[in-house]
Parts: structure tokens; sequence; C-alpha cells
């Protein structure tokens, strides 16, 4: 089989997120890779490294540049002529675009895939995570998101794929890039980082998350998180959220801090390797899947643990 | 200008689903089903447009069983003006769904849908983006903040990094996420008033697309449970548990 997997970018450098996507296409067959982008050969050379990448296809154009899927997703279909299937993380690029693509090829996407069971089943998480489906597809042409979670990341180093450059960019006339406000952030991301520290709710505003949690998080060289009552409550921003409608992580250690552990917030943590929960109340939800729980105010615990580390 | 707004009747979002034991499915017999929360966003926000003098009509939609009905009396009762039940006990899948709304997008002239961004039964995030395509409109998803001019529409995405604005000619559809706004409880005279708000009812033939399922799904199972740890006394020892699992 033949996949084409698209490439996470920002005309500058690759994005960790096509990695888990790399790995989970070369259990498909060979793995070609599109960078669409505008001024983007960069990333197509660093994408050429990554082992398991057999051919890099670049489509270089000003229409391509903010990756609008109204844009992107009929050259990706005309691309899908001479591949059996278009693999995509589950990121908001991802989502916005492959969904598009699927229906432009008349086939049903299968969303944040878990695992790759065969050429034509896969499991992917229903219902918050509560529930596990394998699914199995009828369709000649594969559109699949990838939980990035639930792959290795493929190594950066020791492929050397060739670059091809290919046309057939062209603007829809429908849809315009505005603008974008990106936070800048010297810490690690949220979904690659090895220590996550998030807030929840009980931070009560953004000076106490910021006077609490932060020393935390810088301490241990962590990303900050969040639950969506805190994000909600614009203690930190949107792109903070962690569960079933925000980002999914899976780091070697999450401390949970002030958050009571609704399904929605499990849904996007529960896969940590350590899950260390700060809580006033022993019966909230999150001591249930906490391998270690403090019960105490988050006030007087969070600063005291600080200073100890 | 019409707003067409698909809603789901799906699992409350309170509800832990359970797996049937023989691993056929989620078992919703008895549970407490609800409207998408993020449907209820998506009618909240077409509301707000009428009143603002942006919209005329809000029509509300929704492919399922007979009980859907209910799902459509609340979005009337928010303050939708009609709705449409497109009725079938068979489960439509994304691509299915899309097709639907797409020919009562046509057959309605409607010039902006409102769609949430995933449903929290199936997690699919794919609805809105699979009819943006049939109908070779753009596509606003995850919108936390909607612009509607008379020719355009401006919406700002909550995306991974932050924030990103797009300008999209209309006829558009559009995705919702939480935070675009915050959906409104219905009145008692509301609910009363929307007992005799008009409700259609067809079937998938009335509109002549094939929704013969493409995914089967061959096994539903419980996610591997989580083993609760154990408590500790005092930081000194959550500082010494750390330790030894070799979190700092
Ligand atoms: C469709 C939908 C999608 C959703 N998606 C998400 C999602 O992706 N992510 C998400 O997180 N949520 C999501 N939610 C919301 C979710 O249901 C919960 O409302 C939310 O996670 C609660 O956040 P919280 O734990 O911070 O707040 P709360 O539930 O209010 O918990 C606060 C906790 O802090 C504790 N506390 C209070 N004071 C202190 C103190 N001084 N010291 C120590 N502990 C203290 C309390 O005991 C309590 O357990 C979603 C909801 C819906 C309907
Ligand atoms: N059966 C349905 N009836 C009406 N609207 C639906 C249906 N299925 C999905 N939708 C719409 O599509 C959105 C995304 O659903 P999904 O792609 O299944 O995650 C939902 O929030 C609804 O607005």
């Amino acid at each position: 089989m033949k996949t084409l997997i698209w490439v996470e970018h920002d005309n500058v450098s690759m994005k960790d997120a096509t990695l888990a996507v790399v790995t989970a296409a070369a259990k498909l067959g060979e793995v070609h890779a599109l960078v669409a982008g505008s001024g983007c050969a960069s990333v197509a050379d660093q994408v050429a490294k990554v082992d398991g990448v057999s051919t890099v296809h670049i489509a270089d154009d000003a229409a391509l540049a903010n990756a609008l899927a109204e844009n992107v997703a009929p050259l990706v279909a005309g691309l899908m002529d001479s591949h059996d299937a278009f693999l995509a993380p589950a990121t908001t690029t991802g989502k916005n675009i492959a969904p598009r693509v699927a229906a432009l090829l008349d086939v049903m996407q299968i969303s944040d895939i878990l695992s790759v069971e065969s050429a034509d089943s896969f499991t992917r998480p229903i219902y918050a995570g509560n529930a596990i489906a394998t699914v199995k597809t009828s369709d000649s042409k594969l559109v699949i998101t990838v939980r990035g979670t639930a792959f290795d990341k493929a190594a950066t180093e020791g492929g050397s794929a060739s670059v091809e450059a290919i046309g057939g960019a062209s603007d829809a006339g429908i849809s315009a890039f505005v603008s974008e406000e990106i936070a800048k952030s010297e810490r690690p991301e949220l979904t690659s980082a090895k220590t996550i520290v998030s807030g929840g709710r009980a931070l009560g505003s953004s000076e106490k998350f910021e006077e609490v949690i932060t020393p935390l998080a810088d301490k241990l060289g962590a990303a900050i998180g969040a639950s969506r009552a805190a994000v909600d409550a614009g203690y930190v921003p949107n792109d903070y959220q962690v569960g079933q409608t925000g980002k999914i992580v899976a780091p070697e250690v999450y401390m949970a801090i002030g958050i009571s552990g609704a399904i929605q917030h499990l849904a996007g943590m529960k896969d940590s390797k350590v899950i260390v929960a700060i809580n006033k109340d022993e019966d909230a939800p999150i001591f249930q899947v906490a391998d270690i729980g403090l019960v105490a105010d988050l006030f007087d615990a969070v600063p005291e643990l600080t200073g100890k580390i | 200008m019409k707003i067409l707004v698909p809603v789901k009747r799906v699992i409350d979002y309170n509800v832990k689903p359970r797996v049937k034991s023989d691993g056929s499915g989620v078992d919703l017999a008895n549970v407490k089903m609800s409207m998408n929360p993020f449907d209820e966003i998506s009618v909240e926000e077409a509301i707000r447009l009428k009143e603002l003098g942006k919209a005329d009509e809000v029509i509300a939609v929704s492919v399922g069983p007979q009980k859907a009905q209910e799902t459509l009396r609340t979005a009337l009762a928010m303050g939708a003006d009609r709705a449409i039940l497109v009725n079938t006990d068979e489960e439509v899948e994304p691509l299915g769904v899309a097709k639907i709304l797409a020919k009562i997008v046509a057959e309605e002239a409607a010039q902006l849908v409102i769609c949430g961004k995933q449903a929290i039964d199936d997690d699919s995030n794919q609805t809105g983006q699979m009819l943006a395509a049939l109908l070779g409109w753009g596509q606003g998803t995850f919108a936390n903040t909607v612009e509607l001019d008379a020719s355009s529409v401006a919406v700002k995405r909550e995306i991974d990094g932050g924030l990103q604005t797009v300008k999209l000619n209309l006829p558009a559809v559009v995705t919702t996420d939480l935070r675009l706004n915050e959906p409104r409880y219905a009145s008692l005279p509301n609910i009363m008033k929307a007992k005799k708000k008009p409700m259609d009812e067809k079937t998938v033939a009335d509109y002549g697309v094939d929704i013969t399922p493409r995914l089967t799904t061959i096994n539903v199972s419980e996610p591997p449970v989580r083993q609760a740890g154990e408590k500790v006394a005092d930081v000194d020892a959550l500082v010494e548990k750390l330790k030894a699992v070799g979190a700092i």
C-alpha cells in the first residue's frame, strides 16, 4: 500500500506531531509525505531525513501558506489517484483538512486511531475514551487521523527520501487567512512534554494560577495544562486545555492540581505514565486514576512542594 | 438569511457510558439522552445572529430516531423557528449525515450552517467539514467567535497553538467550539410555545441519498482500567514518592 501523510509545519520547521503519523503509516506500507505550504523547502529537507519516509512531495504555493482546508483538500484529493491512504495527525490542522479530503473522495474518515490492526481495521476511542471501537472499512481509499500519543515517534534522522516538487495547487477563492495569535512560550509543548503540571478551577484567578502553578512547572521543566473550567474562567489561554475536546496528552508525569477529574478531563490524560493529584476533597474522582494522591489545600501544598524540590 | 443548525441526540455528557458485555457497543437502554453539547452552542449562536437582525430564520435539523424529536423541541424552545426530523433507526455515519444535510441546504437555500465541532458519542469531528466539501463552501471550524456580514463571515478558530482568524465567503459552514457562547436555558413559556412550532418529518428516502455505512464496528471494548494508587500523608511523603518514580 502507498500512503500519503500530512506534514504538520509552520513553513519553517516540521512539527513533532508528524512523527507519530509516519509510524502509523509505515504499518500500512510505503510512506510518502506531503509538505504543502509556502516557502517551505526547509521543511521538506527535514522530512526527507525522517526514518521511514521514502518520498517527499513538496507543493510550494502562496495559496497553501496557511493550510486553508479549502485550498489544501483538492490538492490532496488529486494526489490520492496514486496513493491508497491519507494519514494526518489528529491536531486541529489535521482535523480540519482530513474530513474535507474524505468527502471529496466519497469515503468515511477513520478518526483518531489508536492502532493499526490490519490493512483495513483500526481501533479508535469513542465516548470520550470510555470505549474503544475496532472498526473495519470497506472504502477503497483510506482517510485517517492519528492520535499522537498512541504511536511512537519516528526517528528524525536516518532517512534519505527523495524530494519532488509537485504542482496543482490553487486558491479556491472562498476563504482567506486573516490573522493568527500564537502564544510564544519557552516551555515544552503540551503534547510532547515529559512532565505536565495542570491546574483547575480551584486556582481561582489567573494571578493565583501564575503564582502557584508556574513556579512548580519551572522547577520541573514542565509544560502547563489546565481543565476546561480553568480555561473558561480565563485563568489561562484556550490552547492549555487538556481533555476530550482539548489536547490529548500522555507524559511521563501528569500533575492534576485542583482538578476534580471529570470524564472529559480524564479522556485527555489518563494514559499518562504517572498521575499525581492534589485536591482537598478526598473523594474527588481524580484520585481513582491517580498513582500518587495528596489530600490537601493546594495553596499550602504546592508552594511547599515547589520549595522542597 | 436562513441558518441551518444540525443537532444530534446523544448520551448526556454527565453519564458515564458502559460498554455492553458482548462487545457490540455502548449500553444506551434507560440512559439519559440530551442534545450534543456543541449543538446547544450552535443553536445559541444562530439565535443570537437572528436577534442581532443578521438572520431571518433558524432551522434545526436532526437525523435520527423518532425520539430525536425531543432534541429538536429543545432547539425550538431555545428559539429556533422550525425543525426537520429525518427519521431513521439506522446509525448514520458523518458522511451520510453530511449528504442528507447537503440536500436540505439546497432545498432551503440556507446561507449558513452552524454544526457542532464533534458529537460526544462517536467523537468523529467530521460532519461539518464533509458538508462544506460536498457543497464546495468554506469552513470555519472550531469557532471561538463568529462575525457575520452580508457577504462573508469572519471566524476566529481555536487551533493548537492559539487562535486563528479566517474570512469565508458566504454561503459557509461553521463548527462550534466550547467557548463560542453560553447556551441559554429555555424558559417555561418558550417550552410551551415550542410545542406549536412546525416540525417536518422526513425519511432518508425523501432525499435519495445512499447512507450505506462504510465502517463496520467489529468490537467495542472497555479501555484498560487504571488502578487508583496510594494517598500520601503530606508534602514530604509526596516528594519521596516523586523521587521513587523518577519524576524529580
Ligand atoms: C462537551 C464537553 C466537553 C468537555 N471537554 C472538556 C475537556 O476537554 N477538558 C476538561 O478539562 N473539561 C472538559 N469539560 C468540562 C468537564 O465536564 C468539567 O466541568 C471540568 O473538567 C471541570 O474542571 P475542574 O476540575 O477544574 O473544576 P471542578 O470540577 O470545579 O473541580 C475543582 C476541584 O478543585 C478542588 N479544590 C477546590 N479548592 C481547592 C483547594 N484550595 N485545594 C485543593 N483542591 C481544591 C475541588 O475539590 C474540586 O475537585 C467538557 C464538558 C463538556 C460538556
Ligand atoms: N445524526 C445527526 N443529526 C444532526 N446533526 C448531526 C448528526 N450527526 C452529526 N451531526 C452534526 O455534526 C456535528 C459533528 O458530528 P461528528 O462529525 O459526528 O462528530 C454535530 O455536532 C452535529 O452538529
